[in-house]
């Protein structure tokens, strides 16, 4: 008996399972939705389906397709990647947009490319992304710029000569900035300290402790939501004095309201600096308000991240490239996104050889401890 | 086994195998390769071979091991490291200006390499864990899949492991399917390989458990005292059994690499061990063809037949109330717990597919009779 | 120097003290079950998630301690009659793995019910406030939480030693089936077990989230298997074995995050090694030592096999 529940199972694995309207287009969005970079994956999730909200339907050629979006929840983890990047390629996407995560992004990267989809990553900034392939393609800046943006940042500005740099054990993201940051620190006569530490750490306190243990200036942190707030909040509890330094992860309400009413110091890059666009942030706040779920979802305020603006302009930019491409096969919106230029809220966006779009300046924020409000510093720029 | 068994059940057996070897084969060149039937039975044959391996110590031999996610990293990496290829290092290697390593070898080799170094870490840690009973045993693997997780995310072997950082770009399922100039798929391989490379070693592990170093595993399981009296070397006959696993482990983790197209350490936490226990106790504790089984039934639930949990449906004007992402794992968490709780033995018991074969085969004899 | 390592000796000490209250459920429970109670970490997550949400439903904090520790003493006594109970007889793998299923189960609905996102923990009035202390300033819970272990457990050894329900705790792990021949209940025991073992995995919930305070499902994976290793270090079935346990694992673990700084202090070495890599990993390292040099821990009894 249970052999022949065995062998209906079975048979049932063979029956392949999927429909297609004929006016329908399909957006994957991978991104993750748990895990420690799910905070941060949920609020990019937003902007695309924000985007998605206003746009609701793209007309290729003569027709008007209804955009649905496929989202997969890849875990934070390139383990958990795979069946996700399977999910949005078994159901015929288009194009995929993600994800927040270097490393997952790298890790579904294989999946799309053999399916012959092109991706858009929203805000994974670590260069092997694009690098060495046709299909992979960013709106967002990269590391190697970020990082020299915020060794200048700490070096010229904030003064500082030994940064103590601690990111997260085989995280994509955070490795590669802090290893750009080194460069680029180094080279400009700095001495930056590398540590790092397990995933699923929640005591920092020791690796705080080694901060003030090597005379550090600044402590270089560009690690996922779920470990900065904690880190925050464990240093502003030791009375950490010098200042808190992060890539684009830390711009987020999560790690602002870890900061409010502390003496706790946060400076970040970032793409965007909410005000610079008052349509898009006004609208985005009211849809926010009308959807309780995605307010939850938004970490509970209404406050705009610098990710929900690059998930709304990669929607933006993949809807330029079906446009351009007059299909919604993927292989012909791969061919079609390199010549792809749209002005969107985060800028003009152009694609270089690479597919990565050409940015040259970055947002630098630091944290109203009082009001608990981001604060514009500079926008920083790189030749 | 009892003597006297018939032929009969495991030609029967024999071609029901060939015969899923033969579907898979036309399944593959006949649907879109993008179907999500094509990632459960990749998933499920390397889950597969490693359930199997597990069932070798735990089923078999008795010995209580939670060190499976340990040796299948070491197989993992070692796979990765001799197969990226050179041209790729610089970029893989980036942080360790393309690694010490400057040479690949040819993927079945790397695999044979990937299942000895897990044999080898197994021996090492053998020699002091084999001594330890029955749960000071699991918890000591337990550890040292840490330690080893901890070893190769250290930086200071960075230039071999790569440190912390993923290893990637090294031949993946999908090389092997056959291609033309053009680089279109003329005959696709991509899930008949992993099949026939998992069938393979559970082949071997099943001629293995079927010789008379089965028989004295068996006879270590059921009573170590009375198995040493008999004169079974006890400590000889459990490192066999721990190497053999570890390496068929270690085969299971480049095949898992291959699968993933990505590896990380970061990934091979005790709760990859535990699924994979829990893969085994669904199959029945002592059944090969149960672990086969209960891979595929836990890969197709978890990646696809149960993926509906996750996403919110209505029927008509009613919203099916519970359904958000993660509920699919507490549906299968409870699916589990009655399994543990309930169906002790699990689909098959300590049954294989012959027995079963027979019992109907027997049935029928005595009836004719 | 001593500037240097008093910083990690207090951050030892602290989380030291909340791996002993929980390694005391696992000393307890396989002290008389024989069972490694995989799901004892996760008891202790579910405590700081239980929090989480009672302190959000706006009730005054005074309430919601002695609630949060109500409510984690009837998860630990159910999981007892729901998971293990029913497998009395079974061979002890699978009550094993019914406790891997547990564990699973439990994070796997706290996955689903929190989103998969971080939760904030509620800020307890005093033991959060920041102190000075020597070379160091840190929170209140540091210094309360070794005062408090050593309080629960001086209680928990006289309830032990001294009370009716103690010394059927005592025959029990001496002799499970003598102990039934005796009249003794043994499934009383069992539960009373468990729920001194999840209350003081809810006093080290309250202590350790107040420190780090955002709990997700895998909170409680890491310090549950530290503290088991912490039992077995001490001695499996040893209450002051498992506390001494849990503070050498607890520092040690802290020292070698920061023993990058001290070796580079002391001149030892030019660059960082990496080490902290291996400040979980290190934990496991001590339990193998200690397995195969003393088998039953610092303060274990001598177990005979009887065949």
């Amino acid at each position: 008996m249970k052999k022949l529940i065995a062998l209906v199972l079975a048979v049932m694995m063979l029956v392949p399972a999927f429909a297609l309207a004929d006016d329908v287009i399909k957006i994957g969005v991978y991104e993750p939705a748990s895990g420690d970079s799910g905070a941060g994956g949920k609020q990019e999730t937003l902007g695309v389906q924000y985007a998605n909200a206003k746009m609701p339907t793209v007309k290729i050629g003569d027709t008007e397709y209804k955009v649905e979006l496929v989202i997969a929840d890849n875990g934070s983890s390139t383990d958990k990647a795979p069946s996700a990047a399977q999910k949005l390629v078994s159901e015929n996407v288009s194009v995929v947009l993600g994800s927040y995560g270097s490393g997952v992004s790298i890790a579904g990267s294989q999946y799309f490319k053999d399916a012959n989809i092109p991706a858009i990553g929203l805000t994974c900034t670590n260069p092997q992304v694009t690098a060495g392939n046709t299909h992979y393609f960013r709106v967002c800046f990269l590391d190697p710029f970020q990082g020299t943006v915020l060794a200048n940042y700490a070096y010229k500005e904030l003064g500082a000569t030994t940064v103590y740099c601690l990111g997260e054990l085989g995280n994509d993201y955070d490795q590669g900035l802090i290893n750009y940051f080194k460069q680029a620190f180094e080279a400009l006569g700095g001495m930056a300290i590398v540590d790092s530490f397990p995933n699923n750490t929640a005591d920092f306190t020791s690796y705080l402790s080694n901060a003030a243990g090597y005379n550090a200036d600044v402590f270089f942190c560009p690690v996922s939501i779920a470990y900065s707030t904690q880190i925050i909040q464990q240093a502003s509890s030791q009375g950490l004095e010098i200042a808190i330094l992060g890539g684009d992860t830390l711009d987020t309400n999560v790690v602002v309201d870890a900061a409010k009413g502390t003496s706790v110091k946060v400076i970040c890059t970032t793409f965007y600096q909410e005000g610079a666009n008052a349509e898009f942030d006004e609208g985005f706040k009211a849809w926010l308000n009308e959807n309780p779920d995605m307010m939850t979802n938004n970490g509970g305020n209404d406050m705009i991240s610098a990710v929900s603006v690059m998930g709304y302009d990669g929607y933006v930019t993949a809807l330029a490239a079906l446009q351009a491409a007059g299909s919604i096969n993927g292989a012909d919106v791969m061919a079609a996104l390199p010549s792809v230029e749209v002005d969107s809220v985060s800028g003009h966006i152009k694609f270089d050889e690479n597919g990565d779009a050409i940015r040259t300046s970055a947002f630098v924020k630091t944290v109203n401890n009082e009001t608990g409000a981001w604060e514009f510093v500079a926008e920083q720029t790189v030749e | 086994m009892n003597l006297k068994r018939s032929k009969k059940p495991m030609i029967i057996t024999l071609a029901l195998v060939a015969a899923v070897y033969i579907a898979v084969f036309i399944a593959e060149q006949q649907l879109p390769a993008t179907s999500m039937l094509f990632t459960v039975l990749k998933k499920g044959a390397v889950y597969a071979l490693v359930a199997v391996s597990m069932n070798l110590l735990n089923g078999f031999t008795g010995i209580f091991s939670l060190g499976q996610a340990g040796f299948m990293l070491v197989g993992a990496y070692v796979y990765g490291i001799f197969t990226i290829p050179v041209v790729q290092r610089a970029a893989v290697y980036q942080y360790f200006d393309g690694g010490v390593i400057q040479f690949t070898v040819p993927i079945i080799v790397a695999v044979i390499m990937a299942g000895l170094a897990a044999a080898f870490f197994a021996f090492l840690i053998g020699l002091p864990v084999l001594r330890l009973k029955s749960d000071y045993l699991a918890i000591a693997t337990l550890g040292f899949a840490e330690i080893i997780r901890a070893i190769f995310q250290w930086n200071g072997l960075g230039p071999v492991t790569n440190g912390s950082n993923m290893l990637r770009a090294f031949p993946n399922f999908n090389d092997f399917n056959i291609k033309d100039t053009q680089g279109n798929v003329t005959v696709y391989l991509s899930t008949l390989i992993p099949f026939i490379m998992a069938g393979v070693c559970i082949l071997l592990i099943v001629l293995l458990i079927n010789s008379s170093y089965g028989r004295a595993l068996k006879a270590i399981r059921d009573d170590e005292v009375a198995a040493e009296a008999m004169g079974i070397n006890l400590a000889h006959h459990k490192r066999l059994a721990f190497c053999v696993s570890s390496f068929f482990a270690g085969v299971g983790g480049a095949m898992l690499a291959m699968y993933q197209t990505t590896v990380q350490a970061k990934s091979f936490t005790s709760a990859m061990t535990y699924e994979i226990l829990l893969i085994v106790v669904i199959g029945g504790i002592g059944s090969v063809t149960g672990s086969v089984f209960s891979s595929f039934l836990f890969v197709a639930c978890s990646e696809w037949w149960l993926r509906f949990l996750d996403e919110q449906q209505t029927i008509g004007d009613f919203q099916v109330p519970l359904l958000r992402n993660g509920f699919r794992l507490v549906v299968f968490s409870i699916i589990i717990m009655i399994v543990v709780l309930f169906f002790r033995r699990g689909i098959m018991g300590d049954k294989e597919l012959p027995d079963l074969l027979s019992r109907r085969a027997g049935k029928k004899g005595r009836a004719v009779k | 120097m001593w500037d240097t390592v008093f910083p990690y000796l207090l951050s030892g000490i602290s989380v030291g003290g909340q791996y002993a209250l929980i390694a005391i459920g696992y000393t307890m429970v396989y002290g008389i079950l024989r069972l490694i109670n995989f799901a004892h970490g996760d008891v202790f997550m579910v405590a700081g998630i239980i929090m989480v949400y009672i302190a959000a439903s706006g009730l005054p904090l005074w309430l919601c301690i002695p609630l949060v520790l109500l409510i984690t003493v009837g998860v630990g006594f159910l999981i007892e009659r729901v998971a293990y109970k029913p497998l009395r007889t079974a061979p002890r793998m699978s009550v094993m793995i019914s406790a891997i299923g547990v564990s699973y189960t439990l994070q796997n609905l706290v996955l689903y019910i929190t989103g998969g996102l971080n939760k904030q923990y509620p800020t307890i009035p005093w033991i959060s406030d920041t102190m000075v202390i020597g070379p160091a300033k840190t929170k209140v819970v540091t210094v309360v939480t070794p005062f408090l272990v050593i309080l629960l457990v001086v209680a928990l050894v006289l309830l032990i030693n001294r009370t009716k329900i103690g010394m059927a705790m005592r025959a029990v792990s001496k002799d499970f089936e003598t102990s039934q021949l005796m009249g003794i209940k043994i499934n009383n025991v069992i539960s009373t077990t468990f729920i001194i073992g999840s209350f003081l995995a809810g006093v080290g919930s309250i202590l350790f989230f107040t420190n780090y305070p955002t709990v997700i499902q895998t909170s409680g994976a890491m310090p549950g298997l530290k503290a088991f290793v912490a039992a077995v270090f001490g001695g499996i079935g040893s209450i002051p074995g498992a506390v001494i346990g849990a503070f050498i694992i607890g520092i040690m673990e802290n020292i070698i995050k920061g023993l990058d700084v001290i070796l580079f202090k002391a001149g030892l070495t030019s660059a960082p090694l990496g080490l902290a890599t291996f400040s979980d990993a290190f934990s496991f390292a001590l339990l193998i030592i200690i397995l195969l040099v003393k088998p039953t821990g610092l303060f274990g009894e001598k177990v005979t096999d009887k065949v």
